[in-house]
């Protein structure tokens, strides 16, 4: 299933299931992870500390005091791929947005030819696939958003984004989950706190494999979410 | 709850609670974290008679100053630190490392600074009083997750521990902690996408460390490493040590709070025997990287567990 399994310093390995980025190859990597996490959690399988997904790529760290790269990698190589399934049932999510909070509407509607109205009625018919959740805690990188939508990066970042802010570049759309710098089109706000620092037993709002729908309030919604 | 307590009076630059680090939540975007120098962590858990994962204070540069207000502490400081003890009688004595300390209720730590070194460990026998996470009681400042709400130790905080300290015999361990400008590391599969003259370089030049390095990363300097194929890739799982060359061509070496995820391609990852060398080494010093394989580094962690076991094994009672 995946192209190939590199070493990543002595303790982890990377599998990777090629260059194209899309769900059916996500979801392979996903179907991975969920079943690494059921054998490491059995105890199937010994040492593994994290496993990472990423769009065509999974990242498998372990402790060298319990096991080692030859170990993991026959592991790897013992899995039977067509018998794999997505062990957790995908959640779909609908997270309001109020576009009032926007940064960029007007920029995105000189550069894209379409109305601020039309930008946000193509935002919101958009089912959005979760591709991965990092880089910051509980923050999801999704997609596919409509080519009509499609922008790069700001040339210069901002110092500060709001929390909650939801952006878009190219095809992906993201959603800060702290107050922080970043370079994304900001199309609006979530209220939903997408990470609880107090809740160790979900911690994280969305998994990787869920969806995302957005549903429009307004400022007095958003300020009495 | 116990309530054997210290209070802070100074919280130095840097000071949080960490201990092995948390594990299993990188998937959240939540990196392990973790003792910076485990090394030093695992002896300071050692000589109070701990477990030797054990939660502990984790302080950089400059230290906390702490007030015994409740309870007879045990404590030991380790690391490369100069720290003064103020008793009750007022008077200021030095400090030593890697040995044991009676405190008396209304005596204070003073933890100065960490000398040829960047970070340091308290453990106070039988713990500290924090809440657990996801199994660990290590902060991740960025993300506020951990005990203390995920922050840094402040002013007038109580520092809660479990038990009160039966005044008993002091141990000591001798160790001679060695600087080392060669780092060992294993190629990283982007090496490619760099050029043969930067490959070269990257193993034959010195690099300084900038005083851009924190516990997320430590930022190097030198000649800049070319790249030839594409200064992006997609972005993929980040593993603790691994040497990243943004567009600028300086390497980026990326410590426990690091992303999770990342999309610059890595030249080579930092072997897991040389860590804490590496984490000892101050900003404005200077490193060189050596390559080797991956049975040597195996091999090589296999000889750092054993020299661990033996500075444990050699702690001794003060006479």
């Amino acid at each position: 299933m995946f192209k190939k399994l590199n070493n990543i310093g002595d303790s982890a390995v990377i599998c990777d299931f090629g260059e194209e980025v899309n769900h059916a190859v996500n979801s392979n990597v996903i179907k991975l992870f969920y079943f690494i996490e059921k054998q490491s959690k059995s105890k199937s399988v010994i040492g593994i500390t994290n496993c990472t997904p990423s769009y065509n790529k999974l990242l498998i760290n372990f402790d060298l005091q319990k096991t080692n790269s030859k170990k993991i990698v026959k592991f790897i190589n013992s899995i039977d791929f067509n018998g794999l399934s997505l062990e957790r049932k995908k959640k779909e999510w609908v997270l309001p947005i109020c576009y009032d909070f926007e940064i960029d509407l007007n920029n995105m509607s000189k550069k894209l030819q379409l109305d601020k109205e039309e930008i946000i009625s193509i935002h919101l018919k958009s089912i959005f696939y979760v591709y991965m959740i990092g880089f910051v805690p509980g923050h999801p990188f999704m997609g596919d958003l409509d080519p009509k939508l499609f922008l790069n990066r700001l040339k210069t970042p901002r110092i500060r984004v709001p929390a909650g802010s939801v952006g878009v570049v190219e095809k992906f759309c993201n959603i800060y989950p702290y107050e922080s710098p970043g370079g994304w089109n900001i199309i609006g706000r979530t209220p939903t706190k997408l990470f609880n620092n107090k809740d160790s037993s979900r911690p994280c709002l969305l998994s990787p494999g869920d969806t995302v729908k957005f549903k429009k309030i307004s400022k007095k919604e958003f300020n009495n979410y | 709850m116990s309530n054997f307590f210290f209070k802070v009076l100074r919280p130095g630059v840097n000071t949080t609670y960490q201990d092995n680090g948390r594990f299993g939540l990188q998937h959240f975007g939540i990196s392990a974290a973790g003792c910076m120098d485990k090394e030093s962590f695992f002896l300071a858990n050692a000589l109070v008679r701990n477990k030797i994962e054990e939660g502990v204070l984790e302080f950089a540069y400059q230290g906390p100053l702490l007030e015994l207000i409740k309870g007879n502490a045990k404590i030991a400081i380790t690391g490369n630190v100069t720290f003064n003890i103020i008793n009750l009688k007022g008077e200021t004595v030095n400090g030593e490392c890697n040995r044991t300390y009676n405190l008396l209720v209304g005596e204070k730590i003073d933890i100065l600074a960490t000398k040829e070194s960047v970070y340091g460990y308290l453990a106070v026998a039988g713990g500290f009083v924090v809440k657990n996470f996801f199994n660990s009681v290590s902060t991740l400042v960025k993300g506020k997750i951990g005990p203390n709400e995920g922050k840094k130790i402040s002013i007038d905080d109580e520092i809660i521990f479990n038990k009160e300290n039966i005044i008993s015999k002091n141990l000591f361990v001798n160790i001679f902690p060695k600087t080392v400008n060669n780092i060992r590391v294993i190629k990283g599969p982007q090496y490619d996408y760099f050029s043969k003259l930067s490959q070269e370089e990257f193993f034959s030049v010195n690099y300084k460390i900038t005083t851009l390095t924190d516990r997320m990363g430590m930022r190097l300097e030198g000649p800049a490493i070319e790249n030839v194929i594409s200064t992006n890739i997609r972005s993929e799982g980040i593993a603790k040590g691994a040497i990243q060359v943004p567009a600028d061509g300086q390497p980026i070496i990326l410590l426990n709070d690091h992303p999770t995820i990342g999309g610059y391609p890595k030249i080579a990852y930092i072997i897991s025997a040389d860590y804490d060398l590496l984490i000892r080494k101050k900003p404005g010093t200077t490193l060189s990287f050596k390559c080797i394989e991956l049975s040597e580094a195996e091999k090589a962690y296999k000889e750092k567990q054993v020299k661990i076991s033996q500075i444990i094994n050699n702690i001794r009672e003060i006479n």
